[in-house]
């Protein structure tokens, strides 16, 4: 093995050095930029001021699929304030906006033209952009345009739109349709199977900031600062809808106020930008409440079957997972609650099927774990289910069927440490006082009851990211990448690693992140984030060393080694086993005479990915207490025991954790965006009335992990963002049948269901 | 937000003269309902007269009662000690409304005003015969599970959002009002009305009339009660359903029974049948129950709140039982 | 029309239908007061007036004249916090920081009422005179302040350590 392989992390190669280092690496380092986070000095995108600036307000469709057969705004334009009402006949020519996925960069929710005609293609989409002086001026004027519409049979019916249901080209580059042995006839054949249907409603992401963007145009340059997840994939796809080079489009987005996946590119950006060009002049998009339920999409409805046979030694004979979710014709995000069920058990036979059913509808989109988040509600529930047939306690069950390998793949796990999980989530939960049987527990009129299941999450690192680094001679360092900041602690955890990479105190190493003028950064989606600028800081970092290693030159006690050879350590690069053989990045550059050294690099393809079968997973245990006069449920205790590889930064990564099972509770209890079928329109669009857990939702909840490195992976990391939600729903609804002995497979599990 | 004139009134008089006079008036107090609703363009006065000037005083009156200034603050009235100690389930019926930050702007004329959370009476893309008559109701075949189940017409299914008030319906409160046409007092359950065929009228306020204050007969101080609201969240949501309670227990029968319900109805429910059938009665599980099951005969459900039927009577059952069974 | 706020006062002219909110964002530039639903159902928008909690989006800005307005800005700043802007760095009370100005301000209310012994719908006995604010009286006392990223357990933490602290 080359001295390389074993100092520098590979995606094909050894582990990273720093993947077993202790210092920075997991220590509970505080926010860096949280001092501005509470003085409320932290910038977001609605709130940069500008000359000159105007207001926009929107006016959405009230019908979901048809013309626009006049539209009047002759009301609009007289009022005081209003600089001009934009619609399809003056909006400018644009292209169409390319579908997320269908190139590296394209960011498109859907590939429909925007205001670029008069067709009507779901309840809520814009069909004027007012602008004004003031924001109250717009509003007005905004509700001042009369529209006329001839309306087009839609189809905004799920049953309707599933009779023509049919799997999609893939899932996310997966195959809609996995069979392994005939799944169905180990079924029919079972002594012991469960076979079940559970529904899950649509849901919206709703960050607490409203999605915003101001927008200026100079000449042909055009400046967005945006509340977004994905900077490089806006400025590139914005370019392509208005024919410019993207070196001509900038965004910026320091700070992100919540994203889930939803803070990505939609029509108000585009639209926005349409009206700044047309009225020459720069412009400030806030969408309110409303509008972010009708023009940013959410998380899809799904019917799904969970089916599963069992030996009579307590193995799966058989697993069926199937389903359909809504879709449109415009966009792709299936939502792949398949997945889980493609690593997480051995059965002996599989049956994985996807289906699509598209509906006239706002494009549904990504929101924290797709597929995984609602799929494991499925499965799991289905698996605890199965378990009680079997007289089976539900996590012995699983430690029955725990697989050796991807059950699918057939690929070596990179790592995979779920039954340790389990063991210390019991044992730290107190599992053991769980009375097998219902409604054993309870307190006055409350109802008690625990559960559990699997959270699991794949490893992703998205091509295509690049990071930079400034090493200056007062000893610090720079480090940046375009990067996304949403709560994750990027700046805190990436500063942790550089510092600890390069032998720096934290102080004195600062992380830059939000613009596309710093090197390209992929989506901070898929929970990729940290791996995929760790990959690019390691290979910059390569870099560093070797333009280091020849300005140190002869004179140095480094001369003669290679990059392999040498290791950041106290604010200067020594030779790895030799304390001697040592010079400081001081006086490396002092002696070269340079004021600081500036390496870029590419992070290399995502090659582990094709090797290994690399997933997170989780044990979620949860106490609930149910009121039998009301219904009610209350969470009482909750614990996540994660297996997510090294744990970077013990404090934020305590609270994304912590958030997504906030997420998932509210996916289990309260959460659910009422699309009326009649109308395609959806009902409950204000936060009064799509109920997020609030304060007295949430109970403490504790959180262990494993903090066993993936020897795959930058710092042997696994991203940690989504795998929070997976499984809550699944470890909630088995507490309620444990309390009630009511099993409820249609979520939300709302308290008319209990009664 | 349409645009309007905007007036603070230094008196009563002052504020009912210009509401008789001005173009489309409407008084404002906290704001926490009106402008969310002119912002939504439901609401579109083109006065508005400031009433928070106006008397916020809390009156303790030595025979048991208090007179509250219809300019009082939610939380000045939940935290007021006469209020805590003689009308507990009133103070905790607007503890368990909105949130800490909207009692504290809130007023209690403005609480008895709020309109209803019906989806579909926000979105001004729906039919709604209350935001405008004649066009029919999306909600009687659509979302409805938070609707109503008593007193509702095919005009209107929807329900009045107030905690507050469903205690001032249980206590027989008066509210006080005036016009142009002078001074007058209603009933409580006289102020709020049902849907019928017109349900853009939802209270017995004539022009210009102007809440200045409720009053707090001493008939129900000291009596034990409570409020008990169920809703979606363990917080800060509407009721499904809620329920104020009082009452006392005079050799194991009971002496007085108060009882109301919220989130059941257009206006809050004085549930008169059950209180007649508990009258006298020895307090029980199953008197409660048998009292809760007539009060809901007369129910009807939609498409999707039948549940709210069930969770009525179970709800009246466990709050009576609990009041019930915390005397000594 | 005349406004003090943090201890500053302004003399500015605007349209009627402004709310202190967007006076506050829009006109003034203290954008530490978010917004999240303009319509008081999430409490991103928690000011203090008076040393009352309010929602700023459905406050009319012309009600709210010659009062004293006390937004995240007047707490503390980055260099100088308050003890609760310190104590969510602390206990990671956030994660986007988009809620975080209003749960602060809600927090510096909330223990202004705690003082003043004001019951909460889960205060067992409302005449009690001291109420001790304990986990369940917490978390009903700050459901008016919305967080996605769900840093619920670290504010509570926060706060419950900075009341400690001024109860000692």
């Amino acid at each position: 093995m080359s001295a390389l392989a074993q100092t520098s992390w590979r995606p094909d190669g050894a582990s990273d050095p720093l993947a077993t280092r202790h210092g920075l690496i997991g220590a509970p380092v505080s926010r860096i930029d949280g001092p501005l986070k509470v003085a409320g000095q932290a910038r977001f995108a609605a709130e940069v001021s500008m000359p000159g600036l105007l207001h926009a307000g929107f006016v959405y469709s009230s019908v979901a699929r048809g013309r626009i057969k006049a539209i009047d705004t002759a009301a609009a334009e007289a009022l005081p304030g209003v600089a001009l009402v934009m619609t399809h006949r003056n909006a400018p020519r644009m292209k169409p906006p390319a579908l997320f996925g269908t190139t590296p960069e394209a960011a498109g929710a859907s590939d429909l033209p925007i205001m670029q005609d008069a067709e009507i293609h779901w309840n809520g989409q814009t069909v004027a952009v007012v602008l004004a002086e003031t924001r109250e001026q717009a509003e007005e004027a905004a509700a001042l345009v009369a529209v006329e519409y001839e309306s087009l049979p839609a189809v905004t019916a799920f049953a309707a739109a599933k009779a023509h249901a049919h799997p999609p080209e893939s899932v996310l580059g997966e195959p809609a349709v996995l069979e392994i042995g005939d799944a169905e006839a180990a079924l029919a054949a079972a002594a012991v199977k469960v076979d079940l249907t559970f529904t899950t409603p649509r849901q919206n992401h709703n960050a607490i900031e409203l999605h915003a963007a101001t927008i200026a145009w100079e000449g042909d340059r055009l400046t967005i600062h945006d509340a977004s997840q994905l900077v490089t994939m806006t400025a590139a796809t914005i370019a392509q809808v208005f024919d410019l080079d993207p070196k001509q489009v900038r965004v910026l987005s320091p700070y992100v106020g919540g994203g889930f996946g939803g803070k990505c590119l939609w029509d108000h950006q585009i639209l926005g930008a349409a009206a700044a060009r047309l009225a020459g002049r720069p412009v400030r998009v806030v969408l309110s409440r409303e509008g972010v339920f009708r023009l940013v999409g959410g998380r899809t409805q799904t019917e799904q079957r969970v089916a599963l046979a069992a030996t009579a030694d307590g193995k799966l004979d058989a697993l069926i997972h199937t389903g359909v979710a809504a879709m449109t014709a415009h966009n792709a995000c299936p939502e792949q609650f398949t997945f889980p069920a493609r690593h997480l058990y051995a059965a002996r036979t599989f049956k994985l099927v996807q289906q699509v059913a598209e509906m006239d509808m706002l494009a549904n989109t990504f929101m924290r774990a797709p597929g995984e988040s609602i799929g494991t509600f499925a499965l799991e529930c289905a698996i605890d289910e199965l378990a009680e047939k079997l007289g089976a306690d539900p996590v012995a069950f699983r430690r029955g069927i725990e697989p050796e390998k991807d059950p699918t793949s057939s690929h070596e796990f990179s790592t995979r440490h779920l039954n340790e999980a389990y063991a210390a989530g019991a044992e730290r939960f107190g599992w053991a006082k769980r009375s097998a049987t219902p409604r054993a527990r309870r307190d006055g009129e409350w109802l008690i009851g625990m559960g559990c299941a699997t959270g699991t999450y794949p490893y992703y690192r998205m091509p295509g990211g690049a990071a930079r680094i400034t090493l200056t001679a007062d000893g610090r360092a720079r480090v940046a990448a375009a990067a996304h900041e949403m709560g994750m602690g990027t700046a805190t955890v990436q500063s942790q690693v550089a510092a600890e990479r390069l032998g720096l105190p934290l102080d004195r190493v600062s992380f830059a992140l939000g613009d596309t003028e710093l090197p390209p950064s992929p989506v901070a989606g898929g929970s990729n984030q940290t791996a995929a600028i760790g990959a690019a800081v390691i290979a910059a970092h390569t870099e560093l060393v070797k333009a280091l290693l020849k300005l140190a030159g002869n004179a140095s006690p480094l001369a003669g080694l290679s990059t392999d050879e040498v290791e950041g350590r106290d604010a200067g690069l020594g030779k790895r086993g030799d304390a001697a053989r040592f010079e400081s990045y001081a006086s490396i550059l002092r002696r070269a005479g340079r004021d600081e050294v500036t390496v870029q690099a590419e992070a290399p393809m995502p090659l582990e990915l094709q090797k290994w079968s690399m997933h997170s997973t989780a044990a979620q245990f949860c106490e609930v207490r149910v009121s039998e006069s009301t219904g009610e449920v209350r969470v009482a205790r909750f614990l996540g025991s994660f297996d997510c590889g090294r744990i970077l930064n013990a404090k934020t990564a305590r609270s994304q954790f912590r958030g997504g099972i906030v997420m998932g509770l509210g996916l289990a209890l309260t959460e659910e965006t009422l699309f009326d079928e009649r109308s395609g329109r959806i009902v409950n669009a204000t936060m009064a009335e799509y109920h997020v857990p609030v304060h007295l939702d949430v109970p403490e909840i504790e959180v262990i992990w494993t903090d066993i490195p993936d020897p795959r992976t930058p710092m042997g990391a696994r991203g940690i963002g989504e795998i929070g939600i997976t499984g809550v729903g699944a470890a909630v609804a088995n507490a309620v049948y444990n309390a009630t002995g009511k099993r409820i497979r249609d979520l939300p599990i709302t308290l008319d269901k209990l009664l | 937000m349409q645009r309007f004139e905007y007036h603070r009134a230094a008196d009563t008089a002052a504020a009912i003269a210009l509401a008789a006079r001005a173009p489309e008036p409407h008084y404002l107090g906290g704001g926490t309902n009106l402008v969310d609703l002119m912002r939504e363009n439901i609401e579109r006065p083109r006065t508005i007269i400031d009433v928070t000037a106006l008397s916020s005083a809390i009156e303790a009156r030595p025979d048991g009662g208090i007179l509250i200034g219809a300019g009082a603050k939610n939380t000045a009235v939940a935290e007021h000690r006469a209020i805590r100690e003689r009308f507990p389930m009133l103070a905790r019926a607007i503890l368990a409304g909105a949130s800490a930050q909207i009692r504290n702007m809130a007023t209690v004329g403005g609480n008895l005003l709020q309109r209803t959370r019906c989806y579909y009476f926000y979105d001004d893309a729906a039919h709604c015969n209350k935001r405008k008559p004649g066009t029919g109701c999306d909600a009687v075949e659509g979302f409805n599970r938070i609707h109503a189940i008593l007193g509702a017409s095919p005009s209107c299914v929807a329900t009045h959002p107030s905690d507050m008030c469903v205690a001032l319906a249980a206590l027989d409160a008066i509210v006080h009002v005036e016009g142009p046409g002078g001074r007058r007092s209603l009933p409580f359950g006289a102020f709020h009305r049902l849907p019928g065929d017109r349900p853009d009228l939802e209270t017995a306020l004539g022009p210009a009339e102007l809440i200045t204050a409720v009053e707090l007969p001493a008939g129900a101080a000291g009596l034990r009660s409570t409020y008990r609201k169920v809703r979606d969240r363990a917080s800060y949501a509407f009721a499904l359903v809620s329920v104020a309670a009082a009452l006392r227990i005079e050799d194991g029968k009971l002496a007085e029974v108060r009882l109301a319900l919220g989130g059941v109805a257009h206006k809050p429910w004085r549930a008169a049948t059950a209180e007649a059938a508990l009258r006298g009665k020895p307090a029980g599980a199953d008197a409660f129950r048998a009292a809760a099951e007539a009060e809901l005969a007369a129910a009807r459900p939609l498409s999707g709140n039948a549940f709210k039927i069930e969770l009525a009577k179970r709800t009246i059952a466990a709050t009576l039982s609990e009041l019930a069974g915390a005397r000594p | 029309m005349r406004f003090s706020i943090n201890g500053a006062d302004h003399e500015i002219d605007f349209d009627i239908r402004t709310s202190l909110l967007d006076l506050l964002r829009e006109h003034l530039q203290l954008t530490g007061t978010k917004k999240g639903c303009d319509q008081g159902a999430c409490g991103a928008c928690t000011v203090l007036v008076d040393g009352e909690r309010i929602n700023a989006c459905l406050a009319l800005a012309v009600q709210y004249q010659g009062r004293a307005i006390t937004t995240i800005e007047g707490l503390g700043t980055p260099g100088h916090l308050h003890a609760l802007q310190a104590a969510f760095v602390e206990h990671d009370g956030f994660q986007c920081g988009y809620c975080t100005p209003g749960q602060i301000c809600s927090a510096v209310g909330m223990a202004a009422e705690a003082r003043r012994g004001v019951p909460s719908v889960v205060t067992a006995d409302l005449a009690a005179t001291q109420i001790a604010l304990d986990h369940d009286e917490l978390r009903e006392r700050m459901s008016g302040n919305l967080c996605r990223c769900g840093a619920h357990n670290g504010i509570i933490d926060a706060v419950r350590q900075v009341l400690a602290r001024e109860a000692a």
